[in-house]
């Protein structure tokens, strides 16, 4: 539980401030410099400046669900030793609980953040659009790490209409100097008023870096008084209640916007252009910035800080100083029909110029997608862009890989000679979504986070001729799988299930989850698989280590023709963790497997259907091994038909 | 100091974190205004990473345009290809180290690899200096980015940053065994390098 030693900590003096590389983040005395009392400067990437941005608001419970591109703001919480942080952290079993829990500890008095990726707020919609309906006492943060780009998620939504949708303002800082003094505000905001407040960072906010100037923070004991009260509610939105839950939810919103006209987030950058006025907020600000080193002529910028609600009369302002107004906005229109709607109730004659062509609402406002806009909307502003002699060929693509070793491609080599060409295999979402590339092509859809018993359990009905084989991992049988599991087996739907199971959250950077026997904090019973499934009365379970492909292939044969929900637990170890926590180890002896050439007959089954990153094809057709990438597994050497992979060894 | 800008690319598990730190924190040591972003979208498993480092006064946004890196540093073959098409401007800098991790469509014998020459040719037309740099007794291959920062070092890359700032860099990210290895490596190859001109 929440050990508060941490009031009583001495101050650390670190006079050279050594940062630990491990694992790709800044380790250990990280961990020291977020908990320094005086001020300080560092280089750290905003991710990481929102942790010290919670420390000084004195924010007492975090909560999250591993995403990207959030997991680094547990990283750097990771970087302080539990007993000296001035909060409590976990990981939920997913983003909705999340989002409960961190609720339930803001009505109770503490200052709360929760964390996930864009698409979690899907999930934790449903609790989410009532928040601000209650009267938070303590405060809430919503931290969305939005992915314009898709860089590493399945869509780019722009979550911005969840706030409209639960009249949640927004702020969004576009560096991590901003996300630090973002938050600050936010806190600030949500405490002072009682409701949640949305700080919407995209990608490359929290992962930039800069040196950010952080203030001195003073200790302060916690408060462990629960402070729930009835009477500061209502808490139940039912009946005569709603209307003036949703009443007071307007209220608070109206007096944001009058905040938002003198909040000191947004900012005007004066070129003296009366003509010209651009209207933008988060990173595209920065985009716009750099694109604008090349004008000759720079229009006005103004840059919301808070972008929802908008500050009318700073946009009245700017509007009617203007005789045009681009507003440069990254994903949907959602600032420009605000701006709009704006203009016609104030009968403002200014040209406001919003998004041109379907093409403006999709990708991420990088430099090179501002200078495209922008060109688009006054061609006469910048020169040309100059192309480079350079002439551009086709590289090879370099598809995301499962990784040497990896229990998934053992797994999908065995299943695959399990199915027939007829069959539909549905993916979810995991390392095991991979599955969808050549050479196995195992997975033909996927949607999100534990939809696949589900699609698949559809995918059945009326269909006696084509088998339905889905995949869910570990992790995500916790966070979303189960209710498609009882599902099918509440409705007898005749599917195969095959659970893979690699003992942690491997995608998002190896989180534990309920089945790896550790919480964020401290040990915890692993929550078995098997017994969970037996438990719901599902009759045919099998369970087999995926490095044993035979068998695994024979399982999946014999549930598939069971004519009732059967699930076949295809286990191995993340191997990307394990290696790393072997080299970790002491006398650590690195192992190989090498190819006998004498016995090699060029079958190719290594490289083109096991498909192992290691195995490399030379110029006179032999295959080699990459030596950088074999960890010396060995689950290569029973796919060679002429056993020409020889045992690993001692390297 | 005009902007300069670093477009720094490789596959996941090469190391490309670190040098980007190191370099970042180097160019800080040397009291310059820095800004930089990984994007990283799935690359521990085996994707593309790339760390964008831009150095200047008036720098904003930590992405790099297309085609306006003054320096690409790869640290695998194909990928400072890609890195020279996608990022580098004529008459800029391309370093790398020449290893070779397949991808998906050579091992399935869909593609050729990218060959050396290929780069050269590429590099002439744009007028860029290529660096090419291998080590071919090196024992792990999560150090190759050492000797390439040996090689930023000697040919004094990056203007304004010195050997006393990388030093102090690593001396910031590393402590211990694996601090003494990456020095070591690091001083060793710039003696060699200085050997052979």
């Amino acid at each position: 539980m929440l050990n508060n030693t941490f009031c009583q900590v001495p101050g650390i003096g670190i006079k050279t401030a050594k940062l630990i590389w491990q694992r790709g983040a800044i380790m250990k005395t990280l961990g020291e410099l977020l908990l320094k009392k005086e001020p300080f400067s560092e280089i750290v990437m905003g991710n990481t400046a929102l942790v010290r941005a919670m420390i000084e608001s004195y924010t007492r419970v975090i909560t999250s669900y591993p995403g990207s591109p959030t997991p680094e703001i547990a990283e750097a919480i990771r970087a302080i030793p539990q007993e000296k942080r001035p909060f409590y952290f976990e990981f939920s079993t997913n983003e909705k609980v999340a989002t409960e829990v961190a609720y339930g500890a803001a009505v109770n008095g503490h200052l709360s953040t929760v964390f996930f990726k864009s698409v979690g707020l899907n999930v934790a919609s449903d609790t989410f659009v009532q928040l601000n309906h209650m009267n938070i006492i303590g405060g809430m943060i919503v931290v969305l790490g939005d992915d314009p780009g898709a860089n590493s998620s399945q869509n780019e939504q722009d979550n911005r209409h969840y706030a409209c949708l639960s009249y949640t303002p927004v702020l969004e800082p576009a560096s991590p100097q901003e996300v630090y003094a973002f938050y600050k505000e936010a806190a600030k905001l949500s405490r002072e008023k009682g409701m949640p407040i949305i700080l919407r960072l995209t990608t490359h906010v929290c992962h930039a870096k800069e040196k950010v100037e952080f203030e001195g923070w003073v200790p302060r004991a916690l408060d462990k008084t629960p402070r729930f009260d009835a009477q500061n509610g209502p808490y139940i939105p039912m009946a005569a209640d709603v209307f003036p839950m949703k009443r007071r939810a307007l209220r608070r919103l109206d007096e944001v916007k009058d905040y938002a006209n003198r909040s000191p987030l947004n900012q005007v950058v004066d070129h003296g252009n009366k003509n010209r006025g651009i209207i933008t907020m988060g990173l595209p600000f920065l985009s716009l910035m750099d694109v604008l080193e090349r004008a000759d002529v720079k229009p006005d910028v103004l840059k919301l800080g808070v972008v929802y609600p908008i500050p009318g009369n700073l946009i009245k302002e700017f509007l009617e100083t203007h005789a045009e107004v681009k507003v440069l906005e990254e994903l949907d229109n959602v600032v420009e029909k605000e701006i709009k709607l704006l203009a016609y109730d104030r009968q403002l004659a200014s040209k406001i110029i919003g998004k041109i062509d379907t093409e403006d609402w999709i990708g991420e406002y990088t430099p090179d997608k501002v200078y495209e806009v922008l060109k688009k909307t006054w061609p006469d502003m910048l020169p040309d862009r100059k192309v480079h002699s350079v002439a551009i060929s086709d590289v090879p693509a370099r598809p995301a890989q499962m990784c040497p070793g990896c229990g998934h491609r053992s797994a999908f080599h065995a299943i695959k000679k399990a199915l027939k060409n007829t069959d539909i295999t549905v993916a979810d979402i995991g390392c095991h979504t991979l599955g969808y590339l050549p050479p196995y092509q195992v997975g033909e859809l996927m949607m999100c986070m534990g939809a696949s018993t589900a699609i698949g359990s559809g995918m059945s009905l009326f269909n006696d001729t084509r088998r339905v084989v889905v995949f869910l991992g570990d992790a995500t049988f916790f966070h979303a799988g189960l209710p498609g599991i009882i599902n099918a087996l509440f409705n007898k739907h005749r599917i195969t299930l095959i659970l893979m199971e690699n003992g942690t959250t491997a995608m998002t950077g190896h989180q534990d989850h309920a089945a790896s026997g550790r919480n964020f904090n401290e040990a915890a019973d692993k929550i078995p698989l098997r017994q969970t499934l037996e438990g719901l009365g599902i009759k045919h379970v099998w369970e087999i280590d995926t490095y044993q492909q035979s068998q695994l292939a024979a399982m999946v044969k014999e549930a598939m023709e069971i004519d009732e929900f059967s699930v076949v637990i295809a286990r191995h170890p993340c191997m990307l963790k394990f290696t790393r926590e072997q080299r970790r180890k002491p006398g650590h002896q690195a192992r190989r497997v090498d190819i006998d050439q004498e016995k090699c007959q060029r079958i190719y089954e290594c490289i083109e259907r096991f498909g192992c990153p290691t195995f490399t094809r030379t110029d006179n057709g032999s295959i080699v091994i990459n030596p950088d990438l074999c960890i010396g597994d060995g689950s290569c050497l029973q796919t060679c038909p002429s056993e020409a992979i020889t045992k690993p060894e001692a390297v | 100091m005009k902007a300069f800008n670093i477009y720094l690319t490789g596959v996941g598990g090469q190391g490309i974190g670190l040098l980007s730190e190191i370099l970042l924190r180097g160019a800080d040591h040397a009291g310059l205004r820095v800004k930089a972003v990984d994007t990283h979208g799935l690359a521990q498993r085996g994707g593309i990473v790339v760390s964008h480092l831009r150095f200047g006064e008036r720098v904003y946004s930590p992405l790099i345009l297309e085609q306006e890196a003054d320096l690409v540093v790869a640290l695998e073959r194909h990928e400072a290809l890609r890195g020279v098409q996608t990022a580098l401007k004529d008459g800029g800098i391309l370093i790398y180290y020449d290893t070779v991790w397949q991808p998906l469509d050579v091992r399935l014998n869909r593609k050729e690899q990218v060959s050396e020459e290929t780069i050269a040719r590429q590099c002439e037309k744009g007028g860029i200096r290529e660096i090419k740099v291998f080590k071919d007794d090196l024992q792990d291959a999560r150090m190759q980015n050492v000797i390439v920062l040996a090689h930023i070092d000697k040919h004094e890359l990056i203007p304004n940053v010195k050997q006393e700032h990388y030093l102090q860099a690593m001396n910031d990210l590393m402590q211990g065994s694996m601090l003494e290895a990456n020095i070591k490596l690091f001083e060793e190859e710039l003696k060699a390098a200085a050997f052979l001109g």
